[in-house]
């Protein structure tokens, strides 16, 4: 009975099969806040832009948040190894890469409030400050899941043969990359060709 | 636990070959380079390419990391339909979008 546990009538891992589901309507939720910002593109109401970007800037952490994704994945090809000891370390990498892209979110935010663009400036404003709050948002909580599989990893809650459990945080972690690369270049690198 | 359990903890993740680690820098390398030229329309003048080429990086970077990142071009194709339908339905919501604005009812700035 206990072989079944985790199986589907289609021979899939349940868990896996969830997160997937969970993960194919987190697509569609990224995707309204992403239509809604390039609908309210131009409704700056006399205030701030696109112009506001510093793409340099946003280039550097997006690259950071790229770069988390490999860390990552070796955190997971290390613990299919058995090697804990190793997957604890890229894990920590990727947590703490994901808190300098944060950081560099924060910074950003600061930036732009202080040059006049606050949430409830237009609605391009808050188009912009809704989406990337929320991946913001979504990024916290991939570090939280990294440093609670860090610490289950040392209490023994995740063992040397349970490495489904790094895959689906792995999961998680590669989503929030995968939305970047998007709002990367729809969001930022895109509006400034064209507008800016 | 029993051993049977362990057993199916193991085959949940690695019923699939899994890449290795020089894969995995190989495809981090790539990822890069191709941002590198996302990031390079911002300092170089492309003309009226530039757009399709962003379009064309982004829609390269996201296969990558979907793919081999996410394991999708090993695992079960069932999980590709579920990534692949929240797209779809994002894509539909994108062109109701651009329907909405193309027919002259965008919001006034």
């Amino acid at each position: 009975m206990a072989a079944t546990t985790h199986d589907t009538t289609l021979r899939l891992d349940n868990r896996k099969l969830a997160m997937w589901t969970f993960l194919g309507s987190e697509f569609l939720f990224f995707g309204a806040f992403i239509s809604a910002y390039l609908l309210y593109l131009q409704t700056t109401a006399g205030g701030p832009g696109v112009g506001i970007f510093d793409i340099p800037f946003t280039s550097i952490s997006s690259f950071v948040l790229l770069m988390s994704s490999l860390t990552m994945v070796l955190a997971h090809s290390a613990h299919a190894r058995g090697d804990l000891r190793r997957m604890r370390l890229w894990i920590l990498a990727t947590a703490g890469q994901g808190a300098v892209f944060l950081g560099g979110q924060v910074f950003e935010f600061t930036v732009f409030v202080k040059e006049g663009l606050v949430l409830t400036e237009s609605p391009f404003a808050s188009s912009f400050y809704v989406l990337t709050g929320f991946h913001s948002a979504h990024v916290f909580i991939g570090i939280l899941l990294l440093l609670t599989l860090y610490a289950f990893s040392h209490t023994g809650k995740v063992q040397a043969h349970q490495d489904v459990k790094t895959e689906m945080i792995g999961l998680y972690w590669h989503f929030v990359d995968i939305i970047w690369v998007v709002i990367f270049t729809v969001v930022y690198l895109i509006p400034e060709i064209a507008v800016g | 636990m029993t051993a049977t359990d362990t057993s199916h903890e193991d085959r949940a993740s690695t019923s699939h070959a899994h890449p290795s680690p020089r894969d995995y820098v190989n495809i981090a390398v790539v990822l890069a380079v191709l941002t590198a030229l996302e990031v390079s329309t911002y300092f170089v003048d492309f003309g009226r390419i530039a757009i399709p080429m962003l379009l064309v990086l982004m829609s390269v970077k996201f296969l990558y990391v979907a793919g081999w990142f996410m394991h999708l071009k090993f695992d079960t194709k069932v999980f590709s339909l579920l990534m692949y339908a929240g797209l779809a339905f994002a894509l539909v919501l994108y062109v109701i979008t651009v329907v909405i604005v193309y027919t002259g009812h965008m919001p006034a700035s």
